[in-house]
């Protein structure tokens, strides 16, 4: 990873973007698994029906957990000091997930830079949005 | 209506190990490649002690509790009618494969919107190791859906 460095970091100063593989039902069941979300409402669409869902669908923090690899791509992950969500759509079996974020604003006494995050499906539905805080020492 | 009168109360409180496999299953499966946090080697190359914890697992922890249930027991929602509202963490350090790992999480909020179709449950999770010291703070919105 290359190192940054907080002042040749401007605002509107976009991070990589990248595109996961359209969700599974694998995927589903294998994060099921490895985060200890048991919820059947994301494995189960027998369960997904009867609660009055179309269909099983992601866990928010499966997304979020690619938008947590689009900040550590850029930055060490202990430059980060806050990393936060909103949920806004739910994401489906299927889409495309496309993981982005800019930097929005810069704090020059704590060297800090506040990076709007962001996933979207193919058809450019926000689904997650929100914000990291990210200090640079150098 | 979930009852107000539950805002403070205790939801659950448990240590849990760190376990390097399972960071590794949580890296395969969420697309992550950067070797830090899958070989050991690099992360030792790098300066850390072990494999990291990325930068959502620990929400994973907390669901480790002996009772993941324990809030939707508590409050008596149907899991069927809930959403992730919004997540935050906020970090102290990293924590690290090996690392014993205690989470406490109590209710702060809980208010209805639309005329009560939907309610949400604020969680607040402090997370620190067995000295005390503290690693992370987590908040969680969940979203009930009564409609």
């Amino acid at each position: 990873m290359p190192s940054r460095h907080y002042d040749e970091i401007a605002v509107g100063a976009e991070l990589p973007p990248f595109t996961a593989p359209p969700l599974s039902r694998l995927t589903l069941a294998l994060y099921a698994g490895a985060s200890g979300d048991h919820n059947p409402i994301h494995v189960d669409i027998d369960f997904a029906k009867q609660a009055g869902m179309p269909d099983v669908f992601a866990h928010g923090m499966l997304s979020m957990a690619y938008l947590g690899r689009l900040l550590t791509n850029w930055v060490p992950q202990e430059a980060i000091r806050s990393f936060a969500v909103r949920f806004a759509s739910i994401t489906h079996v299927g889409d495309a997930i496309t993981c982005r974020g800019t930097v929005v604003g810069k704090d020059d006494a704590t060297r800090t830079l506040r990076i709007a995050v962001n996933t979207r499906n193919q058809a450019g539905e926000i689904k997650l949005s929100g914000e990291a805080l990210v200090a640079l020492d150098t | 209506m979930i009852d107000p009168k539950h805002i403070g109360a205790l939801v659950s409180r448990h240590t849990v190990e760190v376990e390097a496999g399972r960071l590794r299953f949580f890296a395969k499966v969420t697309g992550q490649t950067d070797p830090r946090y899958v070989n050991v080697a690099a992360a030792l190359r790098r300066g850390d002690p072990a494999l990291p914890v990325p930068p959502t697992f620990l929400y994973c922890l907390d669901m480790d509790a002996p009772n993941p249930r324990a809030l939707i027991e508590l409050l008596d929602i149907d899991i069927g009618r809930v959403l992730h509202g919004e997540q935050s963490f906020t970090y102290h350090r990293i924590a690290y494969a090996g690392e014993r790992l205690q989470f406490e999480t109590r209710i702060a909020d809980i208010y209805a919107k639309k005329n009560g179709a939907l309610e949400f449950v604020v969680c607040d999770t402090h997370v620190s190791n067995v000295a005390a010291e503290p690693v992370a703070d987590l908040r969680s919105t969940i979203a009930v859906r009564n409609t």
